[in-house]
């Protein structure tokens, strides 16, 4: 079974990221770096994205003619996708709990942050075969 | 990394037989298309057979035989309009020396890469299609490159080939004349594979294909075909020139280590030997031209032993060299780099004033990562951090974002303490 695992924050939480001290970002990034070796090693690794900063992000929708109409003022509270994980495991526990290590991750303020993440099952296009 | 990840002597053979092999395929059935098809699953039997059953006494004429044939089935298939009962034999082919050396044209490649490199096509196409046909890579290990799924990659060089078809270029050699208003845009490929090789060779990325030594293959190749242009060797110096500081450019960590306190220990001497022996022919032949002039650069700092040794007045002669050939903004900004290793941070700040209203590059992150850097050597830290941060946002490349936000923490850090240390002096001296 597929899972997506989404990190969102709101623009506040990415400009204090931005000021986070330096041994705060390099805990972040050997962190990161060590879940995604330990998704690759497990064999549950599908894909995982990191997302640029929503500085230019659009809402995008089609005019009359189908042309793209794009708008970038989003209220202070929404909540912009930061990154994503895929991955391919046995059971919803098991995306629970990788879900709960990438919340482990340090935070900011020295913090052992707990991110909230987001984990949702991905439609597969083949059907069970009800056995 | 630095092209460690070795090819198998068989992956090895394949690649460099792959376009001889398409040359002839192509030159016999006239249909580069489907040539390019077939060469592709003779290439896929020989990974597969091979191993097990052992190398065919001609490897290459073994490839042209199931080439040959799978193209036979496909015509006869279509003829037929019925259903090929038959897909790539699995038998070993006889094999008829004599017909294939004969059929062998040492220009081929040449072909092919001119081919490959239509200006019709898009250059991702190009780049992909570069890499199948002349560089005898499989679909898998292009679409693995490119980190893109390989369904995707299979319609990329697709699309490639009916541009190809529909543009009606002959497989012909080019004209002296068409060689040189085609070789640019040729070398342009070249450069783009290389680039994204050396830029996605950042991080733990180590099951990837190693593009950038692939594009040296490949460029070896332009150069062992067109020995006497001087473009063709300056591109591959700049490439060897600028790989050599591959295994210096990241930490333990993958963070991005700049060339000023990269360990020069670690550069590849080799490469750099190479590269400077190449630009010193490219530069006997008269005009420089763009790669040339880069490599230029990119030997100036190879030579250095120490950074601070580094012969900055020469590489502000080069920058104003290349400002004057073919300016841009991103050689505006290196040219302003120069500038303030010559006459100082405050100077090169000037001359990066003349791109606030340049809309190519306005709000683009290399400007702001400039001017931290700049304004850091001036000791505004304050400025500094402001620029960082706002380079780290606009980043599309997570270890530079990574290494852009740890700057401007490390400025700050260092700032806090001085402030911390000057103010606790301040009370020991009241």
């Amino acid at each position: 079974m597929k899972y997506i695992l989404m990190m969102s924050a709101r623009k506040s939480d990415f400009e204090a990221y931005a000021k986070w001290s330096r041994q705060e970002l390099e805990a972040n990034v050997a962190f990161m770096r060590a879940f995604s070796r330990e998704l690759k090693e497990s064999g549950a690794f599908v894909a995982s994205e990191g997302l640029a900063w929503p500085n230019d992000a659009k809402l995008v929708r089609a005019g009359s003619n189908g042309e793209p109409i794009t708008d970038g003022v989003f209220p202070e509270s929404k909540e912009f996708l930061a990154g994503y994980w895929i991955i391919d495991v046995e059971s919803a526990k098991q995306a629970y709990a990788f879900a709960a290590r990438l919340s482990r991750g340090p935070g900011g303020g020295g913090s052992t942050g707990s991110m909230p993440v987001e984990v949702r099952q991905v439609l597969s296009s083949h059907g069970d075969l009800g056995l | 990394m630095n092209g460690q990840t070795a090819d198998t002597p068989l992956e090895h053979l394949l690649r460099e037989l792959a376009p001889q092999v398409l040359g002839v395929i192509t030159r016999r059935f006239r249909d580069f298309s489907a040539a390019e098809d077939a060469v592709q699953e003779a290439l896929l039997a020989a990974f597969r057979q091979w191993p097990h059953d052992g190398m065919p006494e001609s490897p290459r004429g073994w490839l042209i035989h199931v080439a040959s044939r799978r193209m036979t089935d496909m015509v006869r298939s279509e003829l037929a309009r019925r259903e090929r009962e038959n897909t790539v034999a699995e038998a070993e082919p006889a094999v008829e020396p004599a017909v294939i050396e004969a059929d062998m044209d040492p220009d081929d490649t040449l072909i092919l890469l001119f081919m490959c490199c239509h200006p019709a096509l898009s250059a991702s196409s190009a780049i992909a299609l570069t890499l199948r046909a002349v560089g005898g890579l499989t679909t898998a290990e292009i679409a693995n490159a490119f980190m893109v799924p390989e369904s995707t990659m299979a319609q990329r060089i697709s699309r490639a080939k009916q541009s190809i078809r529909a543009s009606r270029v002959p497989f012909l050699a080019p004209t002296a004349q068409e060689r040189k208003e085609r070789l640019p845009a040729v070398l342009h490929i070249l450069y783009l594979i290389f680039s994204e090789g050396y830029a996605s060779s950042i991080g733990e990325q180590l099951q990837r294909l190693d593009l950038a030594r692939e594009a040296i293959r490949l460029t070896r190749h332009a150069r062992a075909l067109l020995p006497e242009d001087a473009e063709v060797a300056g591109l591959l110096a700049l490439m060897l020139l600028t790989d050599a500081r591959q295994a210096a450019r990241t930490g333990p960590g993958g963070e991005l280590i700049p060339l000023d306190k990269q360990d020069r220990n670690l550069w590849d001497r080799a490469e750099i030997a190479e590269g400077t022996e190449l630009l010193r022919f490219a530069l006997s032949k008269g005009v420089a031209g763009l790669y040339q002039l880069q490599a230029a650069i990119a030997a100036v700092h190879d030579e250095a032993a120490r950074a601070e040794d580094t012969d900055w007045p020469q590489i502000l002669a080069l920058y104003e060299l290349l400002r004057t050939m073919a300016p841009s903004p991103l050689v505006t900004l290196n040219h302003a780099i120069a500038v303030a290793m010559v006459d100082g941070p405050a100077s090169g700040l000037e001359k990066l004033k003349a791109l606030d209203n340049d809309a190519r590059l306005a709000g683009h992150y290399r400007l702001d990562a400039v001017r931290a850097h700049l304004f850091e050597m001036l000791g505004d830290v304050e400025k500094a951090v402001e620029h960082y941060r706002a380079a780290a946002t606009g980043t599309t490349n997570l270890p530079e974002q990574n290494y852009l936000l740890t700057q401007a923490a490390r400025l700050e850090e260092a700032c806090n303490r001085q402030s911390v240390q000057s103010a606790s002096q301040n009370r020991e001296h009241s």
